[in-house]
């Protein structure tokens, strides 16, 4: 602020405008950004949902073109994009289930949503890793 | 003359979305089959992760297996090895989460659909 007030030259006596609040101007409460995660990660499963139908179409196809798509999976890559597909699918299930808690009534003032928000961040970190933690298990791993 | 009926009895009662609560519980029927359908999809796939192309087949052709995964995902992928095909089972599947998700959305959409908008946009809390 102070710079563009130098700049402005003999502007800069005049008074600051209040600021509306924006975006920018104040910290996000958490059912915002849960908000617009639950959005994001909808969007995310719809490319989720094509790996799933590729890995789907490859089994229905031959063994060769479904040990590629495995192997492809199973890379560092997939893996961090697989991992990423899980956290947005269960994130945006506990997301909904919010959802469903709100359409009954219950827990819709501003402490509760703030605490189911970060409930479902949590909620969501920690179904991940134990879903991959089952799946390293399941897998013959660990 | 196709509809008898005045301009305000056609929209009476649908509120500002001009369609009722017709979204509202369509979107609350899916999101609730979706929760145990999900269930079963991450469960299915913590089972079969990394396992040979003949055990991931076989896994597949099970009619109840490619059911839920169809109805989950959404997929109308072609899936070979579906032979397995029992009309009842499959219909008894469809039929009998539609009852459940249809009874668990009914409640709060008819408790949304009885609510006097007027009444709710006088509330302020």
């Amino acid at each position: 602020m102070s710079s563009s007030a130098t700049r402005a030259g003999p502007q800069a006596a005049r008074r600051e405008r209040p600021l509306s609040p924006h975006l920018t101007a104040y910290r996000w409460p958490i059912t915002m950004t849960m908000s617009i995660l639950h959005r994001i990660t909808g969007s995310a499963l719809y490319f989720g949902t094509l790996l799933v139908a590729w890995w789907l179409i490859a089994a229905a196809t031959s063994e060769h073109y479904f040990d590629f798509v495995n192997w492809l999976y199973g890379t560092f890559l997939g893996r961090l994009v697989l991992f990423g597909y899980t956290w947005a699918l269960l994130h945006h299930m506990l997301g909904g289930i919010r959802h469903l808690i709100w359409d009954t009534g219950t827990a819709i003032d501003k402490q509760a949503a703030s605490r189911l928000g970060w409930a479902t961040l949590g909620g969501s970190i920690v179904l991940t890793l134990l879903v991959w933690i089952a799946g390293t298990i399941a897998r013959g791993g660990l | 003359m196709s509809d008898m009926r005045t301009p305000l009895a056609r929209v009476r009662g649908l509120g500002s979305a001009r369609e009722g609560t017709g979204h509202f519980w369509h979107q609350r029927l899916t999101a609730i089959a979706n929760i145990p359908l999900i269930l079963f999809f991450v469960g299915f796939l913590i089972a079969i992760n990394g396992a040979a192309y003949a055990q991931v087949h076989a896994a597949l052709a099970n009619p109840l297996v490619a059911l839920a995964l169809l109805l989950a995902r959404g997929l109308r992928t072609i899936l070979t090895g579906v032979n397995a095909w029992d009309p009842a089972v499959f219909g008894g599947v469809v039929v009998l989460l539609a009852a459940v998700a249809l009874c668990a959305s009914y409640l709060p959409a008819r408790r949304a659909a009885r609510l006097e908008p007027t009444a709710a946009l006088r509330r302020s809390e």
